[in-house]
């Protein structure tokens, strides 16, 4: 081991201690606040009871956080592929980018909260189609904005000794444009799978049918049980924790052996 | 039959501030095997020449023929290699990934791809290095993979701007010994884009001269130098007058000398 290693090598340590310590320091001191002083107000519980109703209820939690993270998979799924192919669309033809750079950054802006209601209204009281079409809304962007941007990545010398090789258009966007864009398409999926969690379960509170993550929360604190309304949005927390990971893992896989 | 044949060859880029004449008139004939070096100051049309050879850019007077082919037509059928200052390497593939990638794109089996590229990279000294990635490489090594790639196809003719321009000197003089030595075991015609003096002749059979606005040929100098292109050859006197024949073309009049004055 050289030197420089060795110094890295508690710094490294560090990077996964420095987080676990803060996230103790946090339930201690919430802890000492609810349970020992007694000073915090009635909605908010103590720790160990939010993890009593987990224990308690994980059953329930588990089924409501299916329902809510199939939401925001159809969501990320549906929203990634429209934004793929029209990213691929508007790389591709210049018109076509003049007329879709208007329509997405009005879709940017839409506040997903203002427009949900008018979705749940619209696809009925037990269907979870307002839902998965929020939460498609809200991950089209990052996508597209991403595997655009990606699509334009290629640098002239590389294009110049594809010319040169005689590669024809399928051939340079399969050995180059596509190789190009992968890292940037995986950024936007990463960045989109915690939107479409958000949004999916944000969509809950607004109509739909009487099942997942936000329904339970928003019915829960209501009707005062809070430490069971906390327990959900563990579950909450959770579903979106997961997708993150796998897309941050999905791309350390493909991107390794390149430079960043 | 030539490599390269250009008859009145000019090019034009059509800019905001109206158009500009990068390249105008030029005749140029290289020979199959022959070793011929552009040099000029920047904006000389040295590279544009290159890439109008190269079909990467379409010229907008004259005949340009590769091989008695249009320019189109000797790109197509891979008739020539190319390397240019960046090395241009793909990051994502390996060095043997990256000197398969010609051989790929035609279509060439898996097995005889491998050998190939066994082959070349034997010639370009980095077999221990062919499943490094580019950033793994030094600068001078990226080169020597841009340069097996661009002969992954065997081409009789080998296009290179200013291949050694972003390498330190040392470096720089090695892979000149080498080219040398590649180009003679090929037998590759080679055009070779350089602001370099030295290396131009050193390396070169003819040395292509050419001046700006508009860019033009406006001379052409044979070595002679014979086909030995050693080391002792920087230290011989025949190699500094033909360093001096360039520079005096180059500026257009003969360059006082300081012990002559």
């Amino acid at each position: 081991m050289s030197s420089v290693e060795a110094l890295r090598e508690p710094q490294r340590a560090l990077r996964f201690i420095a987080p676990i310590a803060v996230g103790l320091i946090i339930l201690a001191l919430w802890f000492l606040v609810v349970d020992v002083l007694h000073a915090a107000p009635r909605a908010l519980p103590s720790p160990v009871a939010i993890v009593g109703q987990i224990a308690d209820h994980y059953d329930i939690i588990l089924e409501d956080m299916g329902i809510t993270a199939t939401n925001a998979l159809v969501g990320l799924a549906v929203g990634a592929v429209v934004a793929i192919v029209l990213a691929a669309l508007a790389a591709t033809f210049r018109p076509i980018d003049g007329m879709l750079a208007p329509l997405v950054a009005a879709i940017a802006v839409v506040p997903i909260v203002a427009i949900t209601p008018i979705l749940n209204t619209m696809f009925g009281a037990s269907s979870q189609f307002g839902r998965q079409y929020v939460a498609a809304i809200a991950a089209f962007v990052p996508v597209f904005v991403n595997v655009l941007r990606g699509l334009r990545q290629t640098r002239p010398v590389h294009r110049d000794v594809l010319r040169a090789s005689g590669a024809n258009g399928l051939q340079t966007f399969r050995v180059l444009t596509l190789p190009t864009a992968l890292p940037y398409l995986l950024t936007g999926l990463r960045i989109a799978s915690s939107i479409a969690v958000i949004a999916a379960l944000v969509a809950e509170y607004f109509g739909g049918p009487a099942d997942g993550i936000g329904t339970a929360i928003a019915s829960y604190a209501k009707s005062g049980h809070a430490a069971l309304a906390f327990a959900y949005v563990a579950g909450g927390i959770a579903i979106g924790l997961v997708l993150f990971l796998v897309m941050s893992l999905l791309e350390r896989l493909v991107t390794r052996g390149r430079p960043v | 039959m030539s490599a390269v044949i250009a008859k009145g060859v000019g090019k034009t880029f059509g800019t905001k501030a109206g158009d500009v004449v990068a390249l105008t008139e030029v005749e140029l004939t290289v020979e199959a095997g022959e070793f011929v070096s552009l040099i000029g100051p920047s904006g000389c049309g040295k590279s544009t020449l290159l890439r109008l050879i190269a079909d990467l850019d379409s010229a907008t007077t004259g005949e340009l023929e590769v091989f008695g082919k249009p320019a189109r037509q000797a790109r197509i059928n891979q008739d020539y290699g190319i390397a240019f200052q960046q090395a241009g390497l793909l990051p994502w593939r390996t060095v043997a990934g990256n000197i398969a990638l010609p051989l790929e794109l035609h279509g060439v089996s898996k097995k005889a791809r491998a050998d190939r590229v066994a082959e070349l990279a034997a010639l370009v000294g980095l077999e221990e290095f062919v499943d490094r990635y580019p950033d793994q490489l030094s600068g001078g090594m990226q080169q020597r993979v841009a340069i097996a790639r661009a002969l992954a196809e065997q081409p009789r003719l080998l296009l290179m701007d200013e291949p050694f321009g972003a390498l330190d000197e040392m470096t720089r003089e090695y892979l000149q010994g080498e080219l040398a030595r590649i180009a003679a075991d090929t037998g590759a015609a080679v055009v070779f884009v350089t602001h370099s003096i030295p290396e131009a002749v050193f390396l070169s059979d003819r040395v292509v001269v050419m001046s700006p606005r508009p860019g033009r040929i406006t001379d052409i100098l044979t070595t002679g130098l014979g086909d030995a292109r050693t080391e002792a050859l920087r230290e011989s006197p025949e190699y500094f007058e033909r360093v001096t024949a360039v520079r005096e073309a180059l500026h257009g009049a003969p360059v006082e000398r300081a012990n002559e004055r």
